[in-house]
């Protein structure tokens, strides 16, 4: 930590969070907003003495609210920078004053403002951590009806020598030291009622480190765990399992059902034993729950700011479980720890490292190979009608509408998503390595035999075709008639290519896409779904069943869904007669002979 | 049609189309007619040399398609095999390495797209493999070589989060010379790794 601060090549920004990113890999343009801390980071040397004097109290966010601190207050005492703070909600402000006159570097700073801070980066590591489980939900254990009843990360402070109580280890209610301690695993975890489906990786470790701590300090203490399965995983991690064991700690496999308080404040834990297959019944002064660990709360909203993909549990999805671990599917950003699920403090580094080795891969030329998978324009067809410009999500196309001077592309800016091809209504943009031509041909090729029993579905190339691939390795089975085009974008699905594939018999046609919000392209799939509406309401004009157009969004995680959309895809399909599309083949040449849908 | 830097010109202007059905071991093959699927493409206009292969993407593989391509003066390739979101790196630089550009490439998923979803329909995922096959040929014919172009790079990296994780990452970073913004919301970088007593395995503090 402390050397993370003094590194010259380090910019530390506490109090700071991303409030905007533009740009694209190599040059992302970041605004970073920065609390005001009401003290001088630079001049603040700990004393201390503001502290003394202040004379509002609250509680101490780092020691879990086991002990209070005053509204001007450092977060501990190791704290990088080490600096104090002034929450300004708690200061009672210029009429108080009291840290202003006792501090002699002059560090308090009450005018001080929000900062906003702009700053151009060629590559992002998220690193935003976890979030504790919050057991209130799981009242069954009493979390929040039993003062002796702690979790995990109340245990670590109560048993730290910089926490409440230095380290000596006491039961809330009545300050004693507990003589039995008991451990509830899995609180939060590997449930499919409450907290995640996931297993948090951590706390089983934890936990039996725990136990060794107590019994090094108090060698007598009755401790039991209370678990499922015991993942003693990793290397070093069975030694300890062990050695907790030989050192006289209870391991009873089974989860309570029920926790009651007696009346000299101990608890009753009721289990099932699933080992003896017995109902027991064991008393201790205190029990401790093993936290499972959530996504951080923030995850959703910097997720929808960068274009990134989350997994159904809300941690972030890498670009390749296996060979990818720690890249986004979005060049030039990366993931470090628990951002990308529950990992311990080993693993956290080793990704840590990982993804800068990464970082560097990909900066240390000063240059980077674009995509060359860009929009062009067309001069000659362009009406400077300024569509395109409007709806590129990166502002990479700039077109002069008064003077009609025609739409110029910045290839450098321009992501590839193809929304403005589609958008356009002149055929001037052409999108590269994915033209009308190039997908026409494959709409033409794969309904030229048997068009009727055909699903036709454009899939983006980040979510919706991802998640077929994930359909593909969860080997979920779906009907075999599906036939998928890829796209980088669903922005990129032209109206007419959905008029082509009804022209050429098509019984039904799936647009898929990220879901809205997790567009790769920013907010491109918004195109796609106003259009797929204007598509809707011109089928009814025209007499077709607009059922048979259909869109869904599907992430990259959602192999399940994917699989279970091509299935309802399919009995959608047998609910179109060859009448039916014969019908529509008709109606759309007519209108093709008299003008161009 | 324009070619690629260093690219064999094709005497003529048709497409000289190489197409490539990777049974992936068992993968494929244990339920789709890789070799029929191969000997339909054969039949298509364009299309010079249609083969199935035990692993497109070994380097046997590799070498074997690139010898087509020098021998056969393809100048497109079809690789029918898993999804182009694993292998379409590595079969462009394989496109590279025999003087073709490397978006001269079309890839038909077979795997994740197909034998994996239809185990129990090998008849029909036989003939939707036909299918994907040919689209893709029909696609390939119609591509285009792309040049990549250098763009300048900010040597300087965003680290979002200031615990374990992002300390690390930083401290490599800065490390190796490059400039890093290391952003936390919280007065105090060390995130929930600082408020751990003891950690394991090494069972030391966590500061």
């Amino acid at each position: 930590m402390a050397d993370a601060g003094r590194h010259p090549n380090i910019k530390v920004l506490t109090m700071s969070e991303v409030a905007d990113v533009k740009g694209y890999v190599g040059n992302f343009d970041v605004k970073i907003v920065k609390r005001a801390r009401y003290v001088d980071e630079k001049n603040c040397t700990s004393c201390g003495d503001c502290t003394k004097v202040c004379p509002v109290v609250f509680p101490d966010e780092f020691n879990v609210g086991l002990s209070s601190r005053k509204a001007i207050y450092i977060p501990f005492p190791q704290a990088v920078p080490s600096s104090y703070l002034i929450n300004m909600n708690e200061c009672m402000g210029r009429g108080c004053s009291k840290c202003l006159e006792v501090c002699q570097k002059k560090c308090i700073q009450f005018h001080s403002s929000d900062e906003e801070i702009n700053v151009k980066v060629g590559s992002i590591v998220v690193a935003t951590g976890l979030d504790p489980y919050d057991p209130k939900e799981m009242d069954e254990y009493g979390y929040t009806r039993f003062e002796n009843v702690v979790t995990s990360l109340e245990f670590e402070r109560l048993v730290n020598a910089g926490g409440p109580t230095k380290g000596d280890l006491i039961r809330p209610k009545d300050r004693k030291q507990p003589k039995s301690v008991g451990f509830i695993q899995c609180v939060g975890s590997r449930s499919k009622r409450k907290g995640g489906q996931y297993c948090s990786n951590v706390c089983c470790m934890n936990t039996i480190k725990s136990t060794l701590v107590l019994k090094e300090h108090h060698p007598d203490m009755e401790i039991k765990v209370f678990y499922i399965d015991i993942r003693a995983f990793g290397k070093g991690f069975e030694d300890l399992y062990t050695r907790s064991r030989s050192l006289g700690v209870q391991y009873l496999r089974g989860l309570p059902g029920l926790v009651e308080e007696l009346s000299d404040g101990s608890m009753r834990v009721a289990l099932e034993n699933t080992a003896s297959g017995k109902i027991e019944y064991h008393d201790l002064d205190m029990l401790v729950l093993a936290l499972g660990i959530k996504p951080s709360a923030g995850t959703q909203k910097l997720q929808e700011m960068l274009g990134l993909q989350l997994t159904p549990d809300g941690f972030y999805l890498e670009a390749h479980p296996k060979l990818q671990p720690v890249d986004s599917a979005t060049r030039g950003i990366f993931f470090a720890g628990c951002a990308e699920g529950p990992k311990d403090i080993k693993e956290s580094v080793t990704q840590g490292s990982a993804a800068a080795a990464r970082a560097i891969r990909l900066m240390h030329n000063g240059m980077i190979l674009s995509e060359p998978i860009t929009s062009e324009v067309i001069e000659e067809h362009c009406k400077a009608c300024g569509k395109c410009a409007e709806v590129c999500p990166y502002n990479a196309i700039t077109v002069d509408v008064k003077n009609k001077i025609p739409a110029k592309v910045n290839t450098a800016a321009c992501a590839g998503c193809g929304t403005c091809a589609a958008e356009c209504a002149f055929g001037a943009i052409v999108m590269n390595h994915f033209t009308d031509q190039q997908i026409t041909s494959q709409i033409d090729t794969l309904l030229a035999e048997n068009a009727q029993d055909k699903v036709l579905t454009f899939a983006c190339n980040w979510c919706s075709y991802a998640g077929a691939d994930y359909a593909g390795v969860s080997r979920l089975q779906y009907p075999a008639n599906v036939r998928l085009i890829r796209t980088m974008c669903s922005g990129r699905v032209d109206e007419k290519f959905i008029w082509h594939a009804y022209e050429k018999g098509a019984p039904v046609v799936l647009v898929s896409g990220c879901h809205i919000g997790d567009c790769h392209y920013i907010n491109a799939n918004h195109w796609t779904e106003k259009r797929v509406g204007k598509i809707h309401k011109k089928m009814e004009k025209r007499g077709i069943r607009p059922e048979r157009l259909q869109l869904a969004w599907i992430s990259a995680a959602e192999g399940v869904r994917f699989s279970n959309v091509m299935m309802q895809m399919e009995s959608l399909r047998k609910t179109v007669s060859a009448e039916e599309i014969e019908d529509t083949i008709r109606i759309l040449q007519y209108k093709g002979k008299n003008d161009k849908p | 049609m324009t070619t690629a830097n260093g690219a064999k010109p094709s005497n003529d202007s048709n497409p000289r189309i190489g197409v490539y059905v990777c049974r992936c071991g068992l993968n494929i093959a244990k339920t789709v007619d890789c070799e029929k699927v191969a000997e339909t493409a054969k039949h298509i206009p364009d299309v010079v040399v249609s083969k199935d292969i035990t692993y497109a993407c070994s380097e046997p593989g590799q070498t074997e398609i690139r010898e087509d391509i020098r021998e056969h003066g393809l100048d497109r390739i079809v690789v029918a095999s898993c999804s182009p979101r694993l292998h379409e790196p590595t079969f462009r630089k394989m496109m590279k390495q025999a003087d073709l550009n490397p978006f001269m490439l079309e890839m038909a998923n077979l795997r994740e797209q197909c034998s994996w979803v239809h185990i129990n329909e090998p008849e029909a995922a036989t003939l939707k493999a036909e299918d994907l096959v040919k689209m893709s040929i029909s696609r390939v014919g119609l591509l285009s070589p792309l040049f990549p172009q250098a763009i300048p790079l900010t040597k300087r990296t965003l680290v979002i989060g200031g615990g374990i994780a992002g300390i690390q990452t930083a401290l490599d970073l800065a490390d190796n010379g490059y400039e890093v913004f290391l952003v936390e919301k919280n007065p105090s970088i060390g995130g929930v790794m600082a408020q751990l007593d003891k950690t394991f395995p090494t069972m030391d503090c966590s500061i």
